[in-house]
């Protein structure tokens, strides 16, 4: 009984569609029935994405009647594949948003779901093969690593020690090395003491720290490269009482360490640099807003990382998101 | 209650189908031999332990000293008291694969009630004090509703926890929103000690990993309900026909794993102050490896609460050793502390 009502619901709203349509030519506004797929909130930043997703399904589908929009969330890369086709045949979508657990395994699901005349925008980590996109919309991972490197640069006047963390074994973690050490070359006196996977992951940052704060005996900097595991880092910096270091630089703008940076609480976290879950919310209403109007997205979109110090963070101060 | 349960159970144990083990009364003429054996089986792991030691003092001076020996210890304590736990409920036969995931719904819930009561009792002691009651009693509980699916409902231990694991972890991200829950400042500022101070010189999680530890060893080789763990384990078909309340002992095994769950999240609390859904990640393998490493059998019967210990601290001490050079490239760490303990495994591998 209800899905008779929603389809007739649905081909009433289509029709007065098509009338108000050829009633004002310029006002077109096309029918988007769009499919949201997205990792599970399991971490931090994982979960900012579900509820930026989310925040964006209500902003968007106030503002634009002809919108639907279906959000997904995954918890490994074979079951938003298995999602991904669900969206297709039972939620007859035309437009995905998809932001893909593992870039190699979903490119293949994708490209089938393009294959069948669905627009589709990637997001963040990207696909082997582009041609299973339309577009792409991502954060500027290489800013990331340069704005923290020329920032800690600039803090330890060209000379100093740095230990730096890494996320997961992947390849943003590897851009995002690859560009600090890049800037880190034209400082000849910056030695880089070691870099150490502690997995995004504060615990596991806390160990490594501990560790490198036994090994080392001056250290400058801290490039934790995550707000996570500069949480971490603190508590083993804290522990050990030591006083040499002068900077812990996070990265992704969580809303605990915009606060600090606003508060001027903790004389170590002086600057972040934007990584935001929020781009997830930005690729869903380009994607949602070009294709209500019918137009395309460029093929590439990158939602540039941003240096967040005292004077901007408030700007990058979202309370009511959970990262 | 069955007139001789000792008695009976030390039948039960000795039969053919059991397999070696200190503790196990062999025939007259074999205990010789059966002792050396198992002294030899029973010095892998530390012999294991010396040799890593050795190497990481060669590899870095800075790793013999104090700071760093308390710092390996202290990290070792949240999975050396899992461990132990998880000695009991592995010699009894079961596995428990959703400890990890219980540590974090435990470490969250603590969380959100003592931010939700700080207002209304004030003293943070008091705060602290119920958090801690509360993750004594929810990882009390959680065991209890593993033990009796696994014994009322008859479904296998490994199914039950690990649909457990999941449901745990999801109701974790549910509470928290995707993010991370954290402790009020002051709270966190009152309950740190428990992580942070010392008892003469010696962090107090080391006290607490080193009492459970001796509790633990206590239970299992000096009262009647460990060697029903023991008998259960070796063979579970014997223990029932010697009278042995099968099922209730191993709803306590899994109660007893559930409430050093509680105790390591206790402690694990006041370190970070927050829980978040990758809270505890595969902290079930490295309680598993640790007891296996130690001795122990998976498919159970015997295995000791020392050697358990030693497996827990081995296995911290690799990663500490691996963090505090820089010979072997970063991403061979994982394959490093998998080449260990297969090694270590197989050094006190045993005859069956």
């Amino acid at each position: 009984m209800k899905s008779v009502l929603r389809k007739l619901a649905l081909g009433a709203s289509t029709v007065a569609a098509l009338l108000t349509a050829s009633g004002a030519l310029a006002q077109t506004q096309n029918q988007v029935n769009m499919g949201v797929a997205i990792p599970a909130a399991t971490h931090g930043f994982t979960g900012g994405i579900v509820w930026w997703a989310n925040q964006a399904k209500k902003d968007l589908e106030k503002a634009h009647p002809g919108l639907k929009i279906t959000v997904k969330t995954a918890a490994n890369a074979p079951e938003q594949a298995n999602q991904l086709q669900d969206l297709l045949t039972v939620n007859k979508i035309n437009t995905l948003v998809v932001f893909p657990f593992e870039s190699a395994s979903l490119t293949k699901p994708v490209a089938q779901v393009k294959s069948k005349g669905v627009y589709v925008t990637v997001v963040d980590r990207g696909l082997t093969d582009t041609s299973a996109q339309d577009a792409y919309v991502a954060g500027d991972n290489t800013a990331f690593g340069k704005l923290a490197a020329e920032y800690l640069a600039k803090k330890l006047n060209g000379k100093g020690n740095i230990v730096a963390l890494r996320g997961i074994p992947t390849t943003i973690d590897n851009e995002r090395m690859d560009a600090f050490n890049a800037v880190m070359k034209n400082y000849p006196d910056i030695k880089l003491l070691d870099a150490r996977y502690a997995n995004w992951n504060r615990d596991d940052a806390f160990k490594v720290m501990q560790d490198y704060l036994t090994r080392f005996k001056q250290i400058d900097a801290v490039w934790a490269a995550d707000d996570d595991m500069a949480v971490g880092v603190l508590k083993a910096i804290e522990q050990a009482k030591r006083t040499d270091i002068k900077e812990v630089f996070g990265g992704a703008g969580a809303k605990g360490m915009v606060k600090t940076i606003i508060d001027g609480k903790n004389k170590l976290i002086q600057a972040d640099v934007s990584y935001s879950p929020k781009f997830i919310y930005d690729a869903i209403k380009l994607t949602a807003e070009a294709r209500v109007k019918g137009e395309k997205l460029p093929p590439n979109t990158i939602i540039p990382s941003v240096l967040i110090t005292k004077e901007n963070a408030k700007d990058f101060y979202f309370p009511d998101s959970p990262f | 209650m069955p007139p001789e349960p000792t008695d009976a159970v030390k039948q039960g144990a000795a039969t053919p189908a059991a397999t070696g083990g200190a503790l196990r009364p062999a025939e007259p003429g074999t205990r010789a031999g059966g002792r050396a054996r198992a002294l030899l089986h029973g010095l892998g792991p530390v012999l294991g332990l010396v040799v890593l030691c050795i190497t990481g003092t060669l590899l870095n001076g800075d790793f013999a000293t104090l700071d760093n020996v308390m710092n390996v210890l202290t990290r070792t304590a949240f999975i050396g008291i899992i461990a132990v736990g998880m000695c009991f409920v592995i010699i009894s036969g079961g596995i428990d694969l959703s400890v990890g995931s219980m540590a974090a719904l435990i470490a969250g819930a603590m969380i959100l009630v003592m931010n939700r009561l700080a207002p209304s009792l004030g003293s943070p002691t008091s705060v602290i004090a119920l958090g801690i009651g509360l993750a004594l009693l929810l990882g009390a509980l959680f065991g209890l509703t593993h033990g009796l699916l696994i014994t009322r409902g008859g479904i296998e231990p490994f199914i039950v926890t690990l649909g457990t694991l999941g449901i745990f972890r999801a109701y974790l991200t549910y509470f928290a929103d995707g993010g991370a829950l954290t402790l009020d400042m002051d709270l966190s500022d009152a309950y740190s000690p428990v992580y942070y101070a010392n008892l003469l010189g010696i962090p107090i999680p080391v006290w607490v990993f080193l009492a459970v530890a001796l509790l633990g060893g206590l239970i299992l080789n000096r009262t009647a309900y460990g060697r029903y763990v023991q008998a259960i384990g070796s063979n579970e078909q014997v223990a029932r026909y010697a009278a042995v309340d099968v099922n209730r002992i191993k709803v306590l095994t899994y109660m007893l794993l559930g409430i050093c769950v509680g105790i390591a999240t206790v402690l694990y609390v006041p370190r970070l102050g927050s829980a978040s859904p990758t809270t505890g990640l595969l902290w079930e393998l490295e309680a598993i490896a640790a007891v296996i490493v130690g001795g122990t059998a998976l498919k159970g019967g015997s295995g000791t609460i020392t050697g358990t210990v030693v497996g827990a601290v081995l296995l911290s001490v690799i990663s500490n050793i691996l963090n505090l050079t820089s010979i072997i490239s970063v991403y061979l760490n994982s394959a490093v502390q998998g080449f260990v303990i297969i090694g270590v495994a197989f050094m006190q591998r045993r005859r069956k």
